[in-house]
């Protein structure tokens, strides 16, 4: 893939230079990483707590009273009174659901928007045609223009169709493309060799063909990345789902964490609880992102600072 | 994701229209059909994308802006007011707050995420350019924001948070960084700090590996200093990325939201009712739709202004290279 390039030797690693002018510079690297890193620590450590003892017991390393309770609360299998003996609000959860919906959520606003794009992306990028350009830069525009913006009218629409808290509205406007994949996937698209493609024309392979057996097979490592960084995307999304799917049914995670915190105790919240939740929430993206972390650290940079 | 640009067309030339070929392939000129083109087939391709972006951006966009001069509480029909709403708007003040809290954020936030992005990107290249310290310096940034808030609502807690805790231990005293007006909205430009910092860095250090290795091999043997180098070699050079990752870094920041809707709500008062959360409470809590789209559009202008200027500014479109 293009996006990535092989750390060079610089100048510096063939200068003899004495490791202790390295100290400081390391010192700082090393406090960003831990500021970076750290407070999912901290979240772990407060999950596996027992909620009601976390006040007298602020600033230790280890979990207090090490056990599951959070967990059991999150996902709704702790009854009313235990839940509230250890500080939980008592109130009804679960985020089995809110799981599930942001599993079907994510996907299928992903595989429409990747598919789909991609096929944009053949017209773009192997198709002659006019007004290819314009329309290509109408595409390229939608990129800056700032989603509140067309939220509220988007809103209107699915509520006049009747798809207010369905998955279908919640997915419809993510689903037949990201201006971003298409312009992603039309840089790789161009790129690719025209050799095979011709032969297969020559044969008498109409385009359909070579879409689905010379172009995306041959795409399929920037089609990988481009999948994971838009269910990433999508996973987080928070807002759309906010104003469109609110019900309890098609609540995704990022919507049901708000819920949970707005339920939680004023006075004395069930921190327990919350970083639960919010690790629950995580670790789809974090498995996903110790399988394929450097797929994703490589795709930053993409092009534009190219 | 990331910061595209538009760069270059196509590899291929069209081919010269013929006019002895009536439709029969030719070989060599890729089976192109020299009269026709392919517009059949690229309709058909772009079919899907293209009502995509038809109906939820391009009449949106306009829908918004017609909105935006009608009185609309959702129930009934949108009702043509003209250029009322924006007369409101101009005395309104909580817009004038909303604008101002913002602008507050924006700074802090790009200033502080910058600066630090800035450094990071200079030590990996410095020291460390390992796709694992990468990846750490990227997993806030994989989070959610919802996810951001929540973690840091909880660190920065002013009762039995962590950091309150360090603070306190260290001879300082504890800071209400939700609970204050004054430290409202400096605590959610550090929450979004935290989780774009390594991003940037990233960027920023993608832009570095670009810079040709010569030029500091031949500063190096002028006796040019560390911070010579910096100066005269390397900002120069990075400049073209840097507008790019601010123009790109300032557009999102001016849309902060997901933070301030599940931590503060606004407030305390008015101290962080930023605004895209003041249109969302203007279009949902209240109900006044016309009213919010005319906020939305303000909040557009804004950021094509902001845009435009750092483009012109900062010369975005030119390079000290060659």
């Amino acid at each position: 893939m293009p996006i990535t390039r092989s750390p060079h030797r610089s100048y510096e690693r063939r200068t003899k230079r004495l490791p202790w002018r390295d100290v400081v510079p390391w010192i700082l690297l090393l406090l960003a990483i831990a500021v970076s890193i750290l407070p999912f620590y901290w979240v772990l450590r407060t999950s596996l707590s027992m909620n009601a003892s976390l006040a007298a017991n602020a600033s230790s390393l280890l979990p207090v009273d090490l056990n599951f309770g959070a967990f059991a609360r999150v996902f709704g299998l702790q009854s009313t009174q235990d839940a509230i003996a250890q500080g939980g609000s008592g109130a009804d959860i679960n985020f089995w659901v809110y799981l599930r919906n942001s599993v079907i959520f994510a996907s299928l606003s992903t595989a429409g928007a990747v598919f789909f794009s991609a096929m944009a992306a053949y017209a773009f990028a192997r198709l002659r045609w006019k007004g290819r350009n314009v329309v290509f830069g109408a595409f390229l525009a939608t990129m800056m223009v700032p989603p509140i913006f067309t939220a509220l009218p988007n809103f209107l629409l699915i509520k006049d169709l009747g798809l207010l808290n369905t998955m279908l509205g919640m997915v419809l406007p993510f689903i037949f493309m990201t201006p971003f994949a298409v312009f992603f996937l039309r840089q790789f698209f161009m790129n690719m060799s025209r050799e095979v493609e011709e032969a297969a024309m020559l044969d008498g392979a109409k385009h359909l063909r070579i879409f689905f057996q010379i172009i995306l097979p041959n795409a399929a490592a920037p089609i990988a990345t481009l999948v994971l960084l838009t269910f990433i995307q999508q996973w987080n999304e928070y807002f759309w789902p906010l104003l469109v799917g609110n019900s309890d049914d098609v609540r995704v995670l990022t919507v049901g964490l708000g819920v949970f915190k707005s339920q939680s105790p004023q006075g004395a919240p069930d921190w327990s609880g919350l970083m639960a939740a919010t690790l629950v929430s995580a670790l789809p993206v974090l498995t996903l992102f110790m399988i394929f972390g450097k797929k994703i650290v490589n795709s930053i940079g993409f092009s534009g600072v190219k | 994701m990331s910061t595209p640009t538009a760069t270059g067309e196509g590899a291929h030339q069209p081919p010269a229209p013929s006019r002895t070929a009536t439709g029969r392939r030719r070989p060599g000129r890729l089976g192109w059909s020299p009269t026709r083109g392919d517009l059949p087939a690229a309709l058909f391709f772009i079919a899907p994308a293209l009502l995509g972006l038809v109906v939820f951006f391009l009449v949106p966009m306009i829908r918004g802006v017609y909105l935006s001069f009608t009185e609309y509480n959702i129930l009934g029909d949108p009702t043509w007011i003209g250029t009322e709403n924006y007369e409101a708007i101009a005395r309104d003040p909580l817009f004038w707050n909303a604008l101002g809290v913002t602008g507050q954020y924006v700074v802090i936030n790009i200033v502080l995420q910058t600066l630090l992005a800035l450094g990071i990107a200079l030590l990996m290249q410095r020291i460390a350019k390992s796709t694992l310290i990468r990846g750490m310096l990227l997993l806030p940034y994989l989070m959610a924001n919802v996810i951001a808030a929540l973690l840091w609502f909880w660190l920065l807690d002013y009762q039995i948070g962590i950091v309150n805790h360090v603070l306190e231990t260290l001879g300082g005293s504890r800071v209400a960084f939700f609970g204050s007006e004054e430290w409202a909205i400096p605590t959610q430009a550090l929450i979004n700090t935290w989780r774009h910092m390594g991003y940037t860095a990233l960027l920023i250090f993608a832009g570095l590996q670009v810079i040709p290795k010569q030029l500091y091999e031949a500063a190096s043997l002028d006796g040019s200093n560390a911070v010579q180098t910096f100066f005269r070699i390397t900002l120069p050079l990075l400049r073209p990325v840097l507008v790019l990752v601010l123009v790109v870094t300032v557009i999102g920041s001016f849309q902060v939201f997901d933070t301030v809707a599940v931590t503060t709500q606004g407030g305390p008062i008015n101290a962080s009712r930023v605004m895209q959360y003041y249109i969302f409470q203007k279009a949902f809590t209240e109900s006044q739709f016309g009213y919010g789209s005319a906020l939305a559009v303000i909040l557009f202008l804004i950021l094509v202004l902001v845009a435009f200027v750092q483009m012109k500014f900062l010369r975005g479109n030119e390079s000290d290279l060659g």
